[in-house]
C-alpha cells in the first residue's frame, strides 16, 4: 500500500462529447494523490467523484468485470488501444505505469462502424451482428451427442481456445489505421474451423460474417497489423491469413 | 418450530427421487407447436441463464425479447467464471455418479436445499457438457483427445470441466452464440443497454416489464405471456465483492416489491481466494481460481505478527493450517470453511503482507513437482491477472489471498418450476434461491444457470403457457401505465435530491457496514448495529445524495444511484434475515452457535426451512413464510471436512 502524499499529480485530457450528434471536444483535468496501486479505471473513478461532487458530470465510460475479461473498457490512451502495455485491457493497466506530472491523453475508440454514444462509450453492436450472421455452431439444445463422442487432438483444441479466448472489445478496429475487424472476424472463425463441430456450416459461415463485416462499414486489411499488438489477448495476425484462407476455399467452391 | 406456510407450494414431485423429473415433465401440459409462436417470452438478462433460456425457448418457437444492461448480450456477468462446470459424467473412472454429484451438493449446501431441485440439477449436469462440446465450446482436453476434469472444494472426485481460467467466458459465448443464431432468425428480439426497472402484474399475473433505455433515457414498456428474470446475484451490497460493476439487485429487488417473496436473502458465499485489498480507492476484488487450490497449499507463519517474506520463513515455521484442520479434504475444503479458517488465522495475528489480512497460497510444491510450464498451461491467465494486480510474480513467491464476497445462494423464492410468488414470473440462475442451500460447492453456479436456462424453463415456462388462460394483455392496460410512472417519478426524486454526497460514497459505506457486522461472522448484535446503520444511510442518501445530469442520456451516475437505492432497501432485508437466522449454516455463521472446534453449528429442530420473505412497503417490517425442508435421502448430519 503507498502513502498518500506520495501521490502522483497528473493532467488528463479527455474526450467529452454529450452524445451521438455532438462534435465533442478535448477537456483538461488536473488530479492529486493519484496512488500507483491504482488501476487506470480507479483513477477515472476518482476524478468522477470529484465531477459529480462538484455537480459536473462524470466522465462516461464503459467497463463492468475490471478484471480483463468482459471487453466492456474501451479507451484509447496516449494513441494506443488500451495504453501501451501489451496484452493488457484498460481496466488492467496500472497507475504505477506512469510517472508524477504526466499528462495522459484518454479518448474513445474511433471507427465509423463503432459511433460515439457519449464521451468514451461507443456503440459496438456491428460486432453483435456480425456474430448473428454466423459466429456459432448451429446445435439446437437437446440434440447434443455425448460430449467424448468427438475427439479432438489437443492441439487442435488448444488452437481453437487461442482464438477463442478473443473479448469483443474492438481494440484491434481501433488500433487499424482502415478501422479493420479482420481480426476479430478470423478470431471466430478460427476459434470454430479448428474444431470438427460446425464443420457442414463452414463455407456458409465464412461468407456470411465476412459479408456483413462489409456491410458494417469497417475498413479493409491492408496489412499494418497494429490489431495484433493491441489485442489484449494476444490473438495472433496469423488468424487472418487462415481466414483469408477459409473464404477464399469457400467463395471457390460456392461457385 | 417450523410452521409451513400455505403460500409457499413447491409443486416437488413425489415418488423416487431419480423419477421426479422426468414424471413432472409428463405432467406438465404442452403447447401445441403450431401454437408456441402466439405467445411472447420475455428474458431478462443474458448471463449463461438467460442466453440459454431464450435460445432455447426461440428454437421451440417462442417469440423472445432479450434485454441487458451492457451494450452486448456477451458481455454479462458469467463471462467472467474462471474454474469451471461441474457434471457427473464419471469420465475419470473415480466413483462420480448423478447420487454422488446430487448428495455433494446437498451436504455442501449444508442442508438447506431442496432434494428434488438438486437432484434434478445433477440429472441434467451431463446434457449441459453435451451440449457445449457441440457448440464448440474448447474445454480443455487430455493427449487422447478427450475431455480433462479437475478437483474442486468440497468433492472427492474430479468432476470439473474447465477451459484453462476462463470456464465461463467459454460457455458464454456458446450460449450466446444460440443467443445470436436466434437473432439471426428473427425469433429473439436483442435490447441491450436496457435496465429493467419494474415487473407489471395484470390480474395477479407477470404480463411484462417496464425497462429505462439507459442510451435516450426513454421508458420503454413490454408485454408478453412470461417473464423470466435471469439478472445474476447481489453480491455488490457490500460494495466490494468478485461480481462485475454492473451487478445489481434492482430487478429482483422491484418484483419483490410487486409480490415475489424474496428467498434466504442471508446465504451470502464469501471465497477463500481472492486477492486482498490494496487501499481505500479499490472499487472491486478479483476472484483468484477455487482450482488454484488443487496445486496451491494454504499457509501462514506459526509465529504471529511474523512478518518476514515468505522465502524466509522455512518449512518448520509454515503452519498448512487446512491440512492441519481437515487432514481429509485439506486444501480442497468448501469455501466457507476454507474462508473462516483464514479469518481465524488473520484475526488471531497470523496474517501476511502489509495489512495483515492475507494468507499465502503457495504454488512452489506443485511447481517443483509438475515444472512451470504444467502450471502456466493450468492457471497461465489467473497468475498473469495476480501479477498485473499486485506487481508480483507468484511463480516464485507465494500469492497473498483473502476472502471476499463473491456469490449469493439467496435470491427469489422459486417453485420447482422456477416460478415465483408471483404466478409468470419466473427466475433463473443466481437470481434465484433454488439449489445450493447455505453454500455452493465451487464450479456449481454455471451448472445451475445452464440447466435453468437449457434443461428447466423450457419445459416449465410451456406448462405455464398451456396450463392458464392468458388473456390478451398490451402495453396501454393502466397496470403498464402505473407501473411506467412509478419509475419516473423515482428518477426524478433521484434527480432532485441534488445533496453533496456521491451514490458511490453511500454505497462504500453500506458495503463497509455490511462487511463488518454481516460479512463471515455475524451476531446479535453486530446484526442489530448494522439494521440501524443502514437505515440511517438510506435517510442520507434519499436527503443528501447528488446525482448530476439528466434523465434524459446516457447518466451513469443516474444508473448507479438508482442501484444503490435498492441496495439500501435490499441489504436491511438481508441484515433482518441474518438476525432471524439464529443458527449457523453453510456460509451463515452466526457466533452464537459454534462447535467447541469452532465450526458451523445447523439448529435442524428451529430452521430446517427456507425463510421466504414478502414485502409490505418500506419502514412495514416484512412477513417471513416458511417452507420446511425434508431429508429423505441425505440424512441430516453435521457436516465434516476431518
Ligand atoms: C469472478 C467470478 C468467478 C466465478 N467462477 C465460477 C466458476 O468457475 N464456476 C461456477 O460455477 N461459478 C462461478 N462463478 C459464479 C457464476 O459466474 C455466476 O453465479 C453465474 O455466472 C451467474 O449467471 P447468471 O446468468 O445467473 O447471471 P449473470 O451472468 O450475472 O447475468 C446477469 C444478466 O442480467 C442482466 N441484468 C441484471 N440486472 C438487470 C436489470 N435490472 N435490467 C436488465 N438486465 C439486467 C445483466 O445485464 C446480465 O445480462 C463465478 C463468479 C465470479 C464473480
Ligand atoms: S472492464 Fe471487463 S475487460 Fe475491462
Amino acid at each position: 500500500m503507498s502513502d498518500e502524499s506520495s501521490g502522483m499529480h497528473l493532467t488528463l485530457e479527455i474526450w467529452r462529447q454529450d452524445d451521438a450528434d455532438d462534435r465533442g471536444r478535448m477537456e483538461t483535468y488536473h488530479l492529486d494523490d493519484v496512488s500507483p496501486d491504482m488501476s487506470f479505471l480507479e483513477m477515472l473513478d476518482v476524478l468522477n467523484e470529484q465531477l459529480i461532487s462538484g455537480g459536473r458530470e462524470p466522465v462516461a465510460f464503459d467497463h463492468d468485470c475490471r478484471e480483463g475479461i468482459c471487453g466492456a473498457c474501451s479507451l484509447v490512451i496516449d494513441g494506443k488501444a488500451h495504453g501501451a502495455d501489451a496484452e493488457t485491457t484498460v481496466c488492467q493497466l496500472h497507475m504505477r505505469r506512469f510517472k508524477d506530472g504526466d499528462t495522459i491523453h484518454v479518448e474513445p475508440w474511433r471507427a465509423n462502424a463503432f459511433p460515439v454514444v457519449r464521451d468514451l462509450v461507443v456503440d459496438r453492436s456491428a460486432f453483435d451482428r456480425i456474430i448473428a450472421r454466423g459466429g456459432y455452431v448451429s446445435v439446437g439444445t437437446g440434440s447434443a451427442p455425448d460430449a467424448n463422442a468427438i475427439p479432438v487432438p489437443k492441439d487442435r483444441a488448444e488452437s481453437s481456445f487461442e482464438a477463442a479466448a478473443c473479448i469483443g472489445c474492438g481494440a484491434c478496429v481501433a488500433a487499424c489505421p482502415n478501422a479493420s475487424a479482420m481480426l476479430f472476424v478470423a478470431a471466430k472463425i478460427a476459434h470454430l474451423s479448428h474444431l470438427p463441430q460446425g464443420a457442414p456450416e463452414r463455407d456458409r459461415r465464412v461468407l456470411a460474417m465476412v459479408d456483413q463485416m462489409d456491410r458494417e462499414g469497417f475498413g479493409n486489411c491492408t496489412n499494418h497489423f497494429e490489431c495484433g499488438a493491441a489485442c489484449p489477448k494476444g490473438i495472433e495476425v496469423e488468424t487472418i491469413a487462415r481466414m483469408n484462407r477459409e473464404f477464399l476455399s469457400a467463395a471457390l467452391r460456392e461457385r | 418450530m417450523i410452521q409451513a406456510s400455505p403460500r409457499l407450494d413447491s409443486k416437488c414431485p413425489t415418488g423416487p427421487i431419480a423419477e421426479r423429473w422426468d414424471k413432472h415433465r409428463f405432467d406438465l401440459k404442452l403447447v401445441n407447436p403450431a401454437n408456441k409462436r402466439k405467445f411472447d417470452i420475455i428474458v431478462v438478462g443474458t448471463g449463461l441463464a438467460g442466453a440459454s433460456a431464450a435460445a432455447s425457448l426461440a428454437e421451440l418457437g417462442y417469440d423472445v425479447k432479450a434485454f441487458c444492461i451492457q451494450d452486448s448480450p456477451r458481455r454479462a456477468h458469467s463471462i467472467a467464471a474462471q474454474g469451471g462446470i461441474n457434471a457427473a459424467k464419471n469420465y475419470p473412472n473415480d466413483g462420480d455418479s448423478v447420487y454422488r454429484l446430487f448428495y455433494d451438493t446437498v451436504k455442501g449446501g449444508d442442508f438447506r436445499a431442496r432434494e428434488s431441485n438438486v437432484h434434478r440439477l445433477a440429472e441434467v449436469s451431463n446434457s449441459i457438457i453435451d451440449q457445449c462440446v457441440a457448440q464448440g465450446v474448447p474445454f480443455a482436453r487430455d493427449y487422447g483427445g478427450l475431455l480433462d476434469n479437475r478437483s474442486f472444494g468440497g468433492a472427492q472426485v474430479s468432476r470439473t470441466f474447465y477451459a484453462r481460467g476462463q470456464t465461463g467466458q467459454q460457455l458464454l459465448l456458446g450460449a450466446y452464440g444460440a443467443l445470436m443464431r436466434q437473432v439471426g432468425s428473427g425469433k429473439v428480439q436483442m435490447f441491450p443497454r436496457r435496465e429493467m426497472l419494474d415487473v407489471v402484474v395484470v390480474d395477479g399475473v407477470a404480463r411484462g416489464i417496464v425497462v429505462k433505455n439507459l442510451v435516450t433515457g426513454e421508458y420503454e414498456r413490454h408485454a408478453a405471456h412470461a417473464v423470466l428474470l435471469c439478472t445474476g446475484g447481489y453480491g455488490n451490497a457490500f460494495y466490494l465483492s468478485t461480481n462485475a460493476k454492473a451487478c445489481n439487485v434492482t430487478a429482483a429487488w422491484r418484483a419483490h416489491k410487486r409480490g415475489a417473496f424474496f428467498a434466504n436473502p442471508c446465504f451470502t458465499q464469501i471465497h477463500p481466494t481472492c486477492i486482498p485489498v490494496a487501499g481505500d480507492h479499490q472499487s472491486k476484488l478479483t476472484l483468484m481460481s477455487e482450482s488454484l487450490r488443487n496445486d496451491g497449499r494454504v499457509w501462514v507463519p506459526r509465529k504471529d505478527g511474523d512478518r518476514r517474506p515468505a522465502s524466509e520463513i522455512p518449512e518448520s515455521e509454515r503452519d498448512y493450517y487446512l491440512e492441519r484442520r481437515y487432514p481429509s479434504f485439506g486444501n480442497l475444503v468448501p469455501r466457507d470453511v476454507a474462508s473462516r479458517a483464514a479469518k481465524e488465522r488473520c484475526d488471531a495475528g497470523y496474517g501476511v503482507g502489509a495489512s495483515g489480512q492475507a494468507v499465502f497460497l503457495d504454488f512452489l510444491d506443485a511447481i517443483e513437482r509438475d515444472g512451470e510450464d504444467a502450471i502456466r498451461a493450468k492457471y497461465g491467465n489467473l497468475f498473469q491477472m495476480y501479477e498485473k494486480i499486485t506487481d508480483e510474480n507468484p511463480y516464485r513467491t507465494p500469492m497473498r489471498i483473502y476472502p471476499a464476497v463473491h456469490y449469493t445462494m439467496g435470491g427469489l423464492w422459486v417453485d420447482y418450476n422456477l416460478e415465483s410468488t408471483i404466478p409468470g414470473l419466473f427466475v433463473l440462475g443466481e437470481a434465484n434461491f433454488s439449489d445450493h442451500g447455505a453454500n455452493r460447492l465451487g464450479a456449481s453456479a454455471l451448472m445451475q444457470g445452464l440447466a435453468d436456462g437449457y434443461f428447466v424453463a423450457p419445459y416449465t415456462v410451456g406448462g405455464h403457457l398451456a396450463g392458464r388462460a392468458l388473456p390478451e394483455v398490451d402495453t396501454e392496460n393502466p397496470a403498464f401505465r402505473e407501473a411506467e410512472l412509478a419509475c419516473r417519478e423515482r428518477t426524478d426524486r433521484l434527480l432532485a435530491v441534488n445533496g453533496r454526497r456521491t451514490a458511490d460514497s453511500i454505497h462504500r459505506d453500506l458495503g463497509l457496514a455490511m462487511w463488518n457486522h454481516c460479512g463471515m461472522a455475524r451476531n446479535e448484535s453486530g446484526l442489530k448495529t448494522a439494521l440501524e446503520r443502514i437505515r440511517e444511510l438510506r435517510v442520507e442518501f434519499w436527503e443528501n445524495v447528488r446525482v448530476p445530469g439528466d434523465g434524459e442520456h446516457l447518466n451513469q451516475a443516474l444508473e448507479h444511484a438508482g442501484r444503490v437505492a435498492d441496495f439500501l432497501e435490499f441489504a436491511e432485508l438481508l441484515a433482518a434475515d441474518a438476525l432471524d437466522r439464529s443458527e449457523s449454516c453453510g456460509g451463515h455463521f452466526r457466533e452464537e452457535s459454534q462447535t467447541e472446534e469452532g465450526e458451523a453449528l445447523r439448529d435442524d429442530k428451529n430452521f430446517c426451512h427456507v425463510s421466504a420473505w414478502e414485502w409490505n412497503g418500506l419502514d412495514e417490517p416484512s412477513t417471513l413464510h416458511q417452507e420446511p425442508l425434508d431429508f429423505e435421502h441425505v440424512k441430516l448430519t453435521q457436516r465434516s471436512y476431518k
